[in-house]
C-alpha cells in the first residue's frame, strides 16, 4: 500500500488489527517517508534499525487487543527513553542516554507502540519557532522556509508531513497548541495533572504537561487516553476518573454553552484571525451550541506573568546541567570556571536570557516585585476562568494571534517571539486543557487555528466540540511533499 | 535596691570596668531516622561504599522528581511533639538555590517561609535550677553529598550517598547564654530525640551538627549585639570552645572601639580560633521559591493525633516518675533518665529486683560502680558488660545480707567476665556473708585473746582502737562476716 503514510492512526490501528496491514508494512514506510524528508529536519535522534526489528517482533506474535499495536511513532525529544539518547534540543544533554524511561512514553510502548526516533524541539522547550534547538531549526511542510512554531516543531512538522501517524509534544505556554496551528494538525495540552511529568526534561514545572498531536480529533483523544494516567513518581499527577476519550468521542454538543472572551480580541490580530474565529462561533452554533460573551478581565497580564513564572522555574530546573555529573563539560581551571564554560558554551543565547531573567526576579529584593506578583496575578487569571465557567462549559479562541512566520523573522526580537503565545500561556497558567484544531487558511494558504479551553479534567467536552467542529470544517491540509526530491 | 546575681554560675566576661553577657542561638541539624531518603527510596545506611546509596532522583538525572517519604514526614512531627512545639497542619518546600558539585540538583529541597513545625521549648536541667529554651521552629531539608578534597591532588571526589538524606533543622531561639547550657540544650535535644527514635544522635557520624550563632552585650542590656555565625560545628567540646573564643573577640573588639561584622565564622579545630568564611555582603543568594514538583505538604488533625497517641514517656516525665516512684533525688533522676539506654537499664533492674520502693542501692551502683567500668572500658549502656538482670540480683543480694557491700565489689569485678549471675560467683567462691552471732562471737572471743593488751588500752579510752578490732575480726573470716553483726559483737565484749 503507497498510502500507508497518508493513514490516520485510528485507520492503521483497524488496518492493523484486520490484519491487512501488518506492523512491518507500516514502520517500514514510516521510515522510508522520514527518509526522503531529511530537509525538514524533524529528527535529532532515528531509531529506525530497532523500529524494525520491534514490527518483525510485534507482527510474529502480535496483541491486537492493544490500543496502539504495533504502530511507529517518534516522540519529542524531551521525553527520556531507555538506552536512546535524549538531548531536549541542548548541546548540554548532546551525549545523554538515559537509562530509563519517561511513565508517558512507558504508557504508549505498553500499549504496542514503536520508537521511530526522537524529534527536534526548541532547546529545553524555550521557543516559539523551533530555531532554539542546537540542532538546527525545523521545516514546516506547508512551506519552505516556514518555521513550523514550538517548541514541539519537530513534533508538529512530523505529524504534518505524514513521518509519523501521531505523536506527543510537551506545552508549557503554548508548545504544543501553537505548533498544531501552524502545521494545520491538532494539538492537546491536557489538565496540569493528567499526564505524568516523571522522565520528562523540565522547563518549568508548574506549566509543563505533555500531550498529543494528531492529524485528526479521533486520534488525538486515542493517544490522550493512552498516556493519561495517575502516577505516584510525580507528586503534582492528580488521581481522578479519566475518560475513555476516544470511546466516548462524540460529535453532540448540542445545548453546550460556549464562552467567547471578549479579551482575546487584541490589538493589531490580523482581519483573518477575527474572520477565523467568527466562522468557528458559527460552525458550534450550527452544531447545536450556544455561545456567550464573557469576560477574562486580567487576560492582558498573561504574558507578563508567564514570562516570570517560567525562566524562575526554569532558572532552577537546569541549575542541575552544570558538567558534574552527565552530559557536556568543559574544561575549567576550578569549580566555578568548569561551571562558567560548561554552562556558557552548552546552553544557546535563548535558554541563557531566560535563566538570566529567572534568576533575576527570584533574587532577594526582587522577589517580592516579580516573583511573588506573578503568582498573585496567576491566582487571579485562574479565578476569571472559574468564575467564566459558572456561566458556560468552554471557551472558543483563536490559537494563534497569526499564522507560521518565516524561519529567522523573529529570532532577533524575542518580544514579539512571545507575543505569539499570547492565547495559549493563559491556559497553562490556569492549569486546564485546551485543544488547537486547524480550522482555515489565511490569504498564504498557510493554516490558522482555533482553540478550545475547557474546565479542569474535561478533556472530554473539548474533545467532542472540536470533533464536532472539525466535521463542520471539512479542513485538508495541503502538503505539497516539497521537500522530497 | 541592688540587683545581685543569685545565679552563682553566670557566664561572663569581663574586661576592665565591663561585663560582658553572652547570646547564642543554635541551628541544629539531626539526621532522621529512616531506612530511605527525603524524597527517594535509596538506603541511609552510614560508612557505605561511596555511591552505592544514589538513585536517579538523588543525582538529579533530567526529568526525576521528588516524592515526600511519609516516615521522615511523622518523624519532624514526633519531634515536634517532643519540643512541645506547635505541628503546622500546611507546610511547604522551597528550593534554595546554589551551585556546588556536591548538590547534583543546584538546589537543596528544604522549607523556608512554612516550616512542619512551630515553636516549641525545651526546659534543661541546670545545677542551680530548670532554664527553658525557646525553640523558634523545625524544618525538613535535604542533606547535600560529600565532597573529598585530599583523594587526588587535582580532582575532588563526590560521594553522593548522603544526597537527599532527610536532615531536621531545629532552630532555638537566641535564649542560651553559656557554654554549659549550650552543652546541656544539646544533649537535652539528643536525649528527647532518642527517646523518639526520630534521630540516633550519633555525632562522630554526623547525625547531629549545629550552626552556632554568637553575639555579646553589655550585662544588663536589652539590645542584641550583632550576631556571626560558626558553621558547622560537630561537637559539644568544639561548640563551647568556639563559642569561648568567639564571644571574647567580639568583647574585645567593643573595648578596642571597633565593630562587629555579621558574618558567618568557621571553627578551626586544631588552632581553636574561629576564621571569617564569608561577610554579609558575599552571603549567597539562594533565591528561595516554593518547589514547584512539591505540593504544600498538608496533614490532618487525625494524623497529627495518632503519632502524639504514640509518644513514649520523655525525660521530663520519667524524671518526675523516677523522684515521686523511687524517692530518688532530682539529681540522681536527671542522670538515670539524660540518656534512654541508661533509663532503660534502670528500668530493667526495677523490673527484676521486684521491690519498687527503695531503689537508691541501686542507682547508687549503676552511677558507681558501673558507669565508672563503663568509662573506664570506653563503652555505652547499651554494650554493658553487666545485664540489668545480673546487677538487680548482685543489688538483692546485698539487701537481703547475703554478701557484703565490700564483697559485692569483689563479686561485680568477676561478673564483668561474662555477665555471669552473682548467686552462682557466690556460691563457687564461698563468699556468702558470715551472719551467725555465735560463730562470730567465738571469733572475737579468740581475737580480743589474742590482743590483751590493746582491749586494755582501749577500754582505758583509746578508742581509736576500736577499728583494728573490726579489722582482725573481718580479716579472720575471710571479709565474709557481716560487719554490722561484728561491730555490735565487739562493743559488747570490749565493754
Amino acid at each position: 500500500m503507497s498510502d500507508i503514510t497518508k493513514q490516520s492512526l485510528t485507520e492503521l490501528v483497524d488496518n492493523i488489527k484486520n490484519k491487512k496491514l501488518s506492523s512491518l508494512d507500516v514502520t517500514k514506510a514510516f521510515i522510508e517517508r522520514s527518509e526522503k524528508s531529511k530537509e525538514l529536519n524533524v529528527y535529532i535522534t532515528n531509531d529506525f534499525t530497532s523500529a524494525l526489528d520491534k514490527a518483525k517482533k510485534f507482527d510474529q506474535k502480535p496483541n491486537l487487543n492493544l490500543k496502539l499495536p504495533g504502530i511507529p511513532m517518534a516522540v519529542k525529544d524531551l521525553f527520556c527513553t531507555k538506552d536512546v539518547k535524549t538531548t531536549a534540543g541542548s548541546k548540554i544533554l548532546n551525549n545523554f542516554v538515559p537509562t530509563y524511561e519517561s511513565t508517558v512514553t512507558e504508557n504508549i510502548w505498553n500499549e504496542g507502540a514503536i520508537l521511530l526516533g526522537k524529534l527536534n524541539c526548541d532547546e529545553f522547550a524555550m521557543g516559539s519557532s523551533n530555531e532554539t534547538s542546537f540542532f538546527g531549526n525545523v521545516q514546516n511542510p506547508i512551506d519552505k522556509d516556514l518555521v513550523p512554531g514550538g517548541s514541539s516543531g519537530g513534533s508538529a512538522s512530523a505529524v504534518a508531513g505524514q513521518l509519523t501517524p501521531i505523536t506527543i509534544g510537551t506545552d508549557t505556554g503554548g508548545s504544543i497548541r501553537q505548533p498544531a496551528s501552524f502545521t494545520g494538525t491538532v494539538g492537546l495540552k491536557p489538565t496540569y495533572g493528567s499526564c505524568s511529568r516523571y522522565g520528562i526534561v523540565a522547563f518549568a514545572s508548574s506549566l509543563d504537561q505533555a500531550g498529543p498531536m494528531a492529524q485528526n480529533v479521533k486520534d488525538c483523544a486515542l493517544l490522550q487516553e493512552v498516556i493519561s494516567t495517575y502516577d505516584s513518581k510525580d507528586s503534582t499527577s492528580v488521581d481522578f476518573k479519566r475518560n475513555q476519550y476516544s470511546k466516548e468521542l462524540t460529535n453532540n454538543i448540542n445545548g453546550k454553552k460556549i464562552g467567547i472572551p471578549k479579551e482575546y480580541r487584541v490589538d493589531g490580530m490580523p482581519k483573518e484571525i477575527e474572520d477565523l474565529w467568527q466562522k468557528g462561533i458559527q460552525y458550534v452554533k450550527d452544531c447545536g451550541a450556544e455561545t456567550i460573551d464573557i469576560s477574562l478581565p486580567h487576560t492582558s497580564y498573561a504574558l507578563p506573568t508567564y514570562y516570570i513564572v517560567a525562566p524562575a522555574e526554569a532558572s532552577s530546573n537546569l541549575a542541575r546541567y552544570d558538567g558534574v555529573k552527565y552530559g557536556f563539560r568543559a574544561k575549567g581551571e576550578n569549580l566555578i570556571d568548569m561551571y562558567e564554560k560548561t554552562r556558557s558554551e552548552g546552553f544557546g543565547a535563548e535558554v541563557q536570557r531566560r535563566i538570566m531573567i529567572g534568576t533575576y526576579v527570584l533574587s532577594s529584593g526582587y522577589y517580592d516585585a516579580y516573583y511573588l506578583k506573578a503568582q498573585k496575578v496567576r491566582k487571579l487569571i485562574k479565578n476569571d476562568f472559574d468564575e467564566a465557567y459558572k456561566k458556560v462549559d468552554a471557551i472558543l479562541t483563536p490559537s494563534t494571534p497569526s499564522s507560521a512566520f518565516k524561519i529567522g523573522e523573529k529570532t532577533n526580537d524575542p518580544v514579539s517571539m512571545y507575543l505569539n503565545d499570547i492565547f495559549t500561556v493563559p491556559v497553562n497558567l490556569a492549569g486546564l486543557p485546551g485543544i488547537s484544531i486547524p480550522a482555515g487558511h489565511d490569504s498564504k494558504g498557510y493554516p490558522l487555528g482555533l482553540q478550545i479551553i475547557g474546565k479542569a479534567f474535561d478533556e472530554q467536552n473539548i474533545l467532542n466540540i472540536a470533533y464536532a467542529i472539525e466535521e463542520k470544517i471539512d479542513f485538508k491540509n495541503k502538503i505539497t511533499d516539497w521537500w522530497i526530491k | 535596691m541592688d540587683q545581685v546575681s543569685k545565679n552563682s554560675s553566670e557566664y561572663l566576661i569581663n574586661r576592665k570596668d565591663n561585663q560582658y553577657e553572652v547570646v547564642i542561638g543554635l541551628e541544629v541539624h539531626a539526621q532522621v531516622l529512616s531506612e530511605s531518603k527525603l524524597f527517594s527510596a535509596s538506603a541511609t545506611k552510614f560508612g557505605a561504599e561511596p555511591n552505592t546509596q544514589v538513585s536517579l532522583v538523588d543525582a538529579a538525572f533530567p526529568g526525576m522528581l521528588p516524592v515526600i517519604n511519609e516516615f521522615c514526614v511523622k518523624q519532624a512531627i514526633k519531634t515536634g511533639i517532643g519540643l512541645n512545639a506547635k505541628i503546622n497542619k500546611r507546610s511547604v518546600f522551597d528550593r534554595k538555590n546554589y551551585f556546588y558539585a556536591d548538590l547534583p540538583q543546584g538546589y537543596q529541597i528544604s522549607q523556608f517561609k512554612d516550616p512542619i513545625v512551630g515553636e516549641g521549648k525545651v526546659i534543661l536541667d541546670m545545677p542551680n535550677g530548670q532554664k527553658e529554651i525557646g525553640i523558634e521552629r523545625l524544618h525538613l531539608e535535604q542533606d547535600a553529598g560529600k565532597s573529598i578534597h585530599d583523594l587526588d591532588p587535582q580532582n575532588t571526589f563526590v560521594d553522593l550517598n548522603r544526597s537527599g538524606v532527610a536532615l531536621m533543622e531545629i532552630v532555638s531561639k537566641p535564649d542560651l547564654r553559656s557554654p554549659d547550657e549550650v552543652s546541656a540544650y544539646i544533649k537535652k535535644l539528643r536525649s528527647i530525640m532518642r527517646y523518639l527514635g526520630t534521630c540516633d544522635g550519633n555525632m562522630q557520624e554526623g547525625s547531629l551538627r549545629a550552626d552556632v550563632n554568637v553575639s555579646v552585650r553589655a550585662k544588663g542590656s536589652k539590645e542584641f549585639g550583632t550576631r556571626c555565625e560558626i558553621k558547622n560545628v560537630n561537637s559539644i567540646k568544639f561548640m563551647q570552645m568556639a563559642i569561648e573564643f568567639e564571644a571574647n573577640r567580639q568583647v574585645d573588639l567593643i573595648e578596642e572601639g571597633k565593630s562587629i561584622d555579621q558574618e558567618t565564622r568557621l571553627f578551626d579545630t586544631k588552632r581553636n580560633e574561629t576564621r571569617s568564611m564569608r561577610s554579609k555582603e558575599d552571603a549567597h543568594d539562594y533565591r528561595y521559591f516554593p518547589d514547584p514538583d512539591l505540593l504544600p505538604l498538608e496533614v490532618s488533625d487525625e494524623f497529627i493525633n495518632e503519632l502524639k497517641n504514640k509518644i513514649p514517656e520523655l525525660p521530663d516525665d520519667k524524671k518526675k516518675r523516677f523522684i515521686d516512684e523511687f524517692k530518688l533525688s532530682p539529681y540522681e533522676a536527671t542522670i538515670l533518665v539524660s540518656d534512654i539506654d541508661t533509663a532503660k537499664y534502670f528500668e530493667e533492674v526495677v523490673a527484676k529486683m521486684g521491690k519498687k520502693k527503695d531503689m537508691k542501692l541501686a542507682v547508687n551502683w549503676i552511677t558507681g560502680e558501673l558507669f565508672s567500668v563503663l568509662n573506664n572500658k570506653n563503652l555505652e549502656i547499651s554494650q554493658s558488660p553487666v545485664s540489668a538482670k545480673n546487677l538487680a540480683i548482685l543489688v538483692n543480694l546485698i539487701k537481703n545480707g547475703t554478701i557484703s557491700g565490700k564483697i559485692a565489689k569483689t563479686v561485680f569485678e568477676l561478673m564483668l567476665n561474662g555477665d555471669k549471675d552473682p548467686q552462682i560467683i557466690v556460691e563457687e567462691k564461698g563468699l556468702k556473708q558470715q551472719s551467725d552471732p555465735k560463730a562470730i562471737e567465738a571469733l572475737i572471743d579468740k581475737i580480743i585473746n589474742d590482743n590483751r593488751e590493746k582491749a586494755i588500752e582501749y577500754k582505758q579510752g583509746k578508742e581509736k582502737l576500736f577499728g583494728f578490732f573490726v579489722g582482725q575480726a573481718m580479716k579472720a573470716s575471710g571479709g565474709k562476716a557481716n560487719p554490722q553483726l561484728i561491730n555490735e559483737i565487739l562493743k559488747k565484749k570490749l565493754q
